[in-house]
């Protein structure tokens, strides 16, 4: 186990040290102590290593994640694992506005709540949120799964491509050309999955399924007029 | 960007320390806006006085003969000055400062409030006006990053157009022009061309004509547009409201001792008890209200 405390190190200095990890070290465990809701923490990470955050982090913490696995024992501030490419993330705690966004591979896991814009935009990346979601999640989300066991905000996956989106509780409104659709053997099999990673026991026949209904892919003509 | 700090003291022991914490709250902001600063704290005067904070470009003439001039106790901190008034001669002690002291720009007035507001990082500001100092019972900071209006003192938050009011401001509103023109001829003037002492001049506009603090928020999501975290002091209470889309950042955190805001979560963790502390984000369009 290796451990790197914020007030004795800088956080360039902790970044670099884990950022320098490949598939060979030896090094795969690591603990980061004093986060005190810093910016950026274990950002840019691209090896199989193991890293613990002990405490709350700021903005920006586990962005563009490949291949590690990050555990924050804690609330992470905006954009947590922004741009995700694999591995995965799992925060103890909440999570602040557009977490996941952009991601395009990997598992997120939010124990707590994740307020507005989770998934935004998502290309791929899975987020399993145990609690609830704000508005405007999954807005634009293009592939990949999310997954929330609570309630879900206003405007839920507008303008949504083909992520899906599976929620358990309430959904406040949908947004745009976001509509319920059917759960089928194999949506359940995912869910079934999705949730097992995330460390979570709901049982997936109590979710339901949203997703695009394709009417905003295509200029329809008859709404030539409108413009 | 923009920070703001905020912090409501339920335990009377950490009122000597809410200058030094809040400072340090406003300080760990410092890089969410660099250009100016400033801190409204609430301590009321033993002898039930109002307050008047005053600014002055030129200290050293505008407040030599002040006291004498206005009849009324002075103490100069740098380029601001705290007169204590009895009640019953507020008025007509804003009169004299109008007519005859044109050099002098009023920050605030009440039983409770005091401004001190300048140019400059949090910490410049802080140590100009002793802040770490100030005891009190509730207190905001902010530190500013100008998008609306020019880099000055007065541009500065906190605003105060009321007594004992005061609020900060992360984000900018786009209806401001109208609506201080519709302050205007409704009989409330704005000082300066900010967008953030319009909002403030609306809230004073919406309690003068009946709304408690928390109505006059509420109107707020109607009728102020654009985006805002908002939050706001009275003399006895501390508000915080976000717009319906909360792009601007806001943590709030609760313990028996105290009631924190920050635009970020490094704000507050030097506070007491903070690992223990009740942490979540406000939700939007929701007005948050806490009171002695």
């Amino acid at each position: 186990m290796q451990q790197l405390d914020l007030e004795t190190h800088s956080l360039r200095e902790v970044n670099a040290m884990l950022q320098a990890q490949d598939a060979q070290t030896n090094h795969t465990e690591w603990e980061i102590l004093n986060p005190k809701g810093a910016h950026a923490i274990a950002c840019g990470l691209d090896a199989e290593i193991d890293v613990k955050v002990k405490g709350a982090t700021g903005y920006y913490c586990g962005g563009m994640n490949k291949h590690a696995t990050i555990r924050v024992a804690g609330s992470v501030g905006p954009g947590v694992c922004e741009n995700m490419m694999s591995g995965k993330v799992v925060v103890e705690g909440n999570a602040s506005q557009y977490a996941g966004a952009t991601g395009h591979g990997g598992l997120l896991v939010i124990k707590g709540n994740a307020s507005s814009r989770c998934g935004i935009s998502m290309k791929g990346i899975n987020i399993v949120v145990h609690g609830n979601i704000g508005h405007m999640s999954a807005f634009m989300a293009q592939s990949g799964s999310l997954v929330v066991c609570g309630d879900a905000g206003d405007a839920l996956g507008d303008s949504i491509y083909e992520a899906q989106v599976f929620v358990r509780g309430s959904v406040a409104s949908l947004g745009a050309d976001c509509i319920e659709k059917e759960m089928r053997p194999e949506h359940i099999a995912k869910l079934s999955e999705l949730l097992s990673a995330a460390e979570c026991d709901a049982d997936p026949s109590t979710f339901r399924r949203y997703g695009s209904a394709r009417q905003l892919y295509n200029f329809d003509i008859d709404n030539a007029g409108a413009y | 960007m923009c920070g703001i700090v905020g912090l409501f003291l339920k335990d009377k022991q950490l009122q000597p320390q809410l200058g030094i914490l809040l400072t340090d709250m406003l300080v760990t902001m410092s890089d969410r806006g660099p250009d100016s600063a400033g801190i409204a704290v609430y301590r009321e005067t033993a002898s039930g006085c109002f307050k008047i904070t005053v600014q002055s470009a030129n200290p050293a003439v505008d407040f030599a003969d002040l006291h004498q001039d206005l009849g009324v106790k002075i103490e100069v901190i740098d380029t601001h000055a705290i007169l204590t008034v009895p009640s019953d001669e507020i008025a007509e002690v804003l009169a004299q400062i109008e007519v005859a002291h044109p050099g002098l720009r009023v920050m605030s007035r009440g039983k409770a409030i005091e401004i001190y507001k300048e140019v400059g990082l949090p910490q410049s500001v802080a140590d100009r006006f002793n802040i770490p100092d100030l005891s009190g019972s509730h207190g905001i900071g902010h530190t500013r990053m100008a998008t609306e209006s020019a880099v000055t003192t007065l541009g500065a938050h906190p605003f105060s157009t009321g007594a004992d009011q005061c609020l900060v401001h992360n984000g900018s509103l786009s209806n401001h022009n109208r609506l201080r023109r519709k302050l205007a001829r409704q009989g409330t003037q704005v000082q300066t061309e900010n967008d953030t002492e319009v909002a403030a001049a609306y809230l004073t506009h919406r309690m003068e004509q009946g709304d408690d603090l928390g109505e006059a928020l509420e109107a707020g999501l109607s009728d102020l547009d654009g985006f805002y975290t908002f939050v706001v002091g009275t003399e006895n209470g501390f508000g915080v409201l976000r717009d319906p889309i909360a792009c601007k950042p806001a943590v709030l955190a609760e313990t028996d001792q105290y009631v924190a805001f920050g635009s970020e979560y490094r704000a507050l963790v030097n506070l007491p008890g903070i690992a223990h502390a009740n942490v979540w984000e406000p939700e939007p369009a929701t007005v948050y209200f806490w009171s002695h």
